[in-house]
């Protein structure tokens, strides 16, 4: 009985092993399918607001118009059908709040029971109206024609220039300046951060006793523990008013706060990685460059680095991937303007930070909620492209060793 | 052809040497001043704000005053319950990963999904922990859809951390146990996990660490921005100590006057992460010297 029992308890503690060693994949698939399920319906959405309608005079011959197309017809950088329908009349604009202008409060009513029918013959009598109003107001017979708007394009999704979630009638999602503020501030960071952490890297590893280096090394393990909140709280109350006065700033929170933020914050990864890379060359290498007369800064340039390059490139690119990735430091010091930025002196919005910032005002399912989901699959592909090039990068040279 | 003179040759060697020398030696000490000065500036603004009442009282008057007794507390809950979902799980596949599978198809797929989990961005757990346990399993914000949230965020850490400590243990260990006629998981839990105990308990001490300063994943998941009570049930929300320093510091109704509670809050949230690492440390250090004693 007994070696029954001692069988059976072993497989089920291997099984309840197995069952934890998957844990971390089924979270991963999960990730992946809830970010995607979410994100990628942002593309079978109109871009109108739901609840919303667009209607237009029946005698015109338009069915439908994009998304561009509305924001500047109600921006009135469109004032002619000419682009919608080829007909050359200049646009009437119509919003919910002009009812007023064609018919007394009386006869829209008190609680506004007479609106539809008002809002019927209003579409019905102007023929060059463009009308945008909520659904419920749609009256059962109207006398219009609801346009169709067409579904949000990939094209317009990445390429679109305007981040502006919330606009009426028609919101615009150009994922364009995020991008783009996302990858020139992590670039900026990066340059801030690689000469520094390089030379910190070589020192600890070639130059620096043990002892100090016994020092050194849990510092910038705790450089990596502080809460990336306490950098983002350090820069706003630090290097913000510091900035806003070195360049004479209307406002501190820039690219270039962010950049500096989050500069020291990849500066744990590069050192570490770059660290165990170079301390990794093999002493029979060093020793015959010194025994050949090279001095010692000869052998870190002309032997160490090259031999770690793999690993300090490694370094530097996982160094980038936190930067991208980074949300809270960066919503609180980079000002958070959407849009594409010209210098390093402007404030400039990335992408986590979008998230993080929009995420709690858009209303669960509709299209802002699944826009900002779509900006997530765009940074979970991101860093997950960042970690396989890292992966390959070291691996490739594993094979190299052996 | 005249040779350079050997003297002048290595003495601009040697100039060269040192001034690079110098060179990275600074770089390398203005990291740490860095390092220092964060530290240093967050602790002489934040020391005067912290006394007992500041960690035991309800905050008041708009935040701006009173103490952080609350965002303590539900930084406990939140760390207490994404370590009680993490540290068993990650725990049990370091050992699955490092003492029972073999190597081929199954490890290396785990790996690579474990390393994926790491990489993932702290926002987009956020987002995944508000999609499944906040809207789909309807747990709406509460301890437990931010301490399941963060728990997946800690889970690699843990898992990593493990591995390395059974890594640690010498294969001789293993064999004797086997070889005496223990089974494989006697093997594991009577000789293989008390050896490696105390580095497994410095990697929870710092995953402790790494959740307690997380933000963005309870951003939408757990955080209150003003809740001056505590929670009764784990389907409650909670105040937590770096959404409420983010909140004082940008969004506040009035910021100026609640800099000082932003400081100490900020002070606190170090003091928890130098905690955690010095006693890392000195495990570390103590069981290290006691291992190499027997």
């Amino acid at each position: 009985m007994k070696p029954f029992y001692k069988k059976f308890s072993e497989k089920f503690i291997e099984g309840l092993l197995m069952l934890s060693g998957t844990v971390t994949s089924l979270a991963v698939v999960l990730i992946v399918f809830f970010l995607f399920k979410e994100g990628v319906s942002v593309f079978n959405q109109e871009a109108v607001e739901e609840g919303y309608v667009v209607a237009v005079n029946k005698k015109n011959s338009a069915d439908h118009i994009s998304s561009e197309d509305l924001k500047n017809i109600y921006d009135q950088k469109i004032t002619h059908w000419t682009p919608i329908n080829g007909k050359p009349d200049s646009i009437v604009l119509f919003r919910l709040e002009d009812i007023s202008n064609f018919y007394s409060d009386e006869q829209i009513g008190e609680n506004f029971e007479g609106l539809p029918t008002c809002l019927s013959s209003v579409v019905d009598s102007l023929p060059d109206i463009i009308a945008f109003f909520p659904e419920r107001y749609l009256a059962k017979n109207f006398k219009g024609k609801v346009l169709q708007v067409d579904k949000i394009k990939m094209s317009e999704f990445f390429g679109g220039k305007e981040w502006f979630p919330t606009a009426q009638p028609s919101a615009q999602l150009g994922v364009m300046p995020l991008i783009l503020g996302t990858l020139w501030v992590s670039l900026g960071a990066i340059l801030l951060a690689l000469p520094l952490g390089l030379a910190a890297a070589v020192y600890m590893s070639e130059i620096a006793n043990e002892k100090v280096r016994r020092v050194m090394k849990p510092l910038i393990e705790l450089l990596a523990g502080i809460p990336s909140v306490v950098y983002g709280f350090f820069g706003l109350v630090i290097i913000v008013p510091l900035i806003q006065k070195t360049f004479q700033l209307p406002v501190g929170e820039t690219g270039l706060a962010g950049s500096i933020i989050l500069g020291i914050m990849a500066l744990p990864t590069i050192i570490t990685i770059s660290e165990d890379a170079m301390r990794n060359t093999p002493r029979a290498m060093k020793e015959a460059s010194l025994a050949l007369g090279a001095s010692k800064w000869q052998t870190i340039y002309k032997v160490v680095v090259p031999y770690s390059i793999s690993g300090i490139t490694a370094g530097a690119i996982l160094g980038i991937g936190r930067a991208i990735g980074e949300t809270m430091a960066v919503l609180m010091v980079t000002g958070n303007a959407a849009v594409i930025p010209h210098s390093i002196l402007q404030p400039v919005r990335t992408i986590p930070a979008t998230i993080a910032a929009e995420l709690g005002e858009a209303p669960a399912g509709g299209l802002h909620y699944k826009a900002l989901f779509a900006l997530g699959c765009i940074l979970f592909l991101i860093t997950l492209f960042i970690n396989l090039t890292v992966e390959f990068i070291t691996g490739r040279n594993k094979h190299q060793k052996h | 052809m005249q040779l350079p003179d050997e003297h002048k040759l290595a003495s601009s060697k040697k100039r060269k040497q040192a001034i690079a020398f110098w060179i990275f030696r600074i770089f390398s000490y203005a990291i740490i001043a860095i390092l220092f000065s964060i530290l240093s500036f967050i602790t002489y603004k934040g020391f005067s704000a912290i006394s007992w009442g500041f960690i035991t009282q309800m905050p008041e008057e708009g935040m701006t005053k009173g103490g952080i007794f609350p965002a303590i507390i539900g930084t406990l809950y939140l760390v207490c319950g994404s370590m009680l979902f993490a540290f068993p799980i990650g725990v049990l596949a370091a050992i699955y990963m490092n003492e029972y599978v073999k190597d081929g198809i199954i490890k290396k797929i785990i790996k690579q999904m474990t390393n994926n989990l790491a990489g993932i961005p702290s926002i987009v757990f956020g987002l995944f922990g508000m999609s499944l346990f906040v809207n789909k399993l309807g747990f709406g914000d509460s301890i437990i859809a931010g301490s399941l949230t963060l728990g997946l965020l800690a889970l690699p850490v843990v898992i990593r951390t493990t591995e390395e400590a059974l890594k640690a243990v010498d294969d001789t260990f293993r064999q004797a146990s086997l070889g005496l006629g223990a089974s494989k998981w006697q093997t594991t839990s009577k000789v293989v996990i008390p050896i490696a105990f105390p580095n497994i308990i410095t990697g929870l001490i710092l995953s402790i660490g790494r959740v307690s300063g997380e933000t963005a994943p309870i951003l939408f998941t757990v955080a209150a921005y003003f809740l001056p009570k505590l929670p009764t049930s784990i389907f409650d929300q909670v105040m937590a100590l770096p959404y409420h320093l983010y909140v004082i510091s940008t969004s506040g109704t009035n910021i100026e006057e609640s800099r000082p509670v932003a400081y100490g809050t900020a002070l606190v949230l170090i003091l928890i992460v130098l905690f955690a690492n010095l006693l890392a440390n000195a495990l570390r250090k103590y069981f290290g010297k006691k291992v190499k004693m027997n």
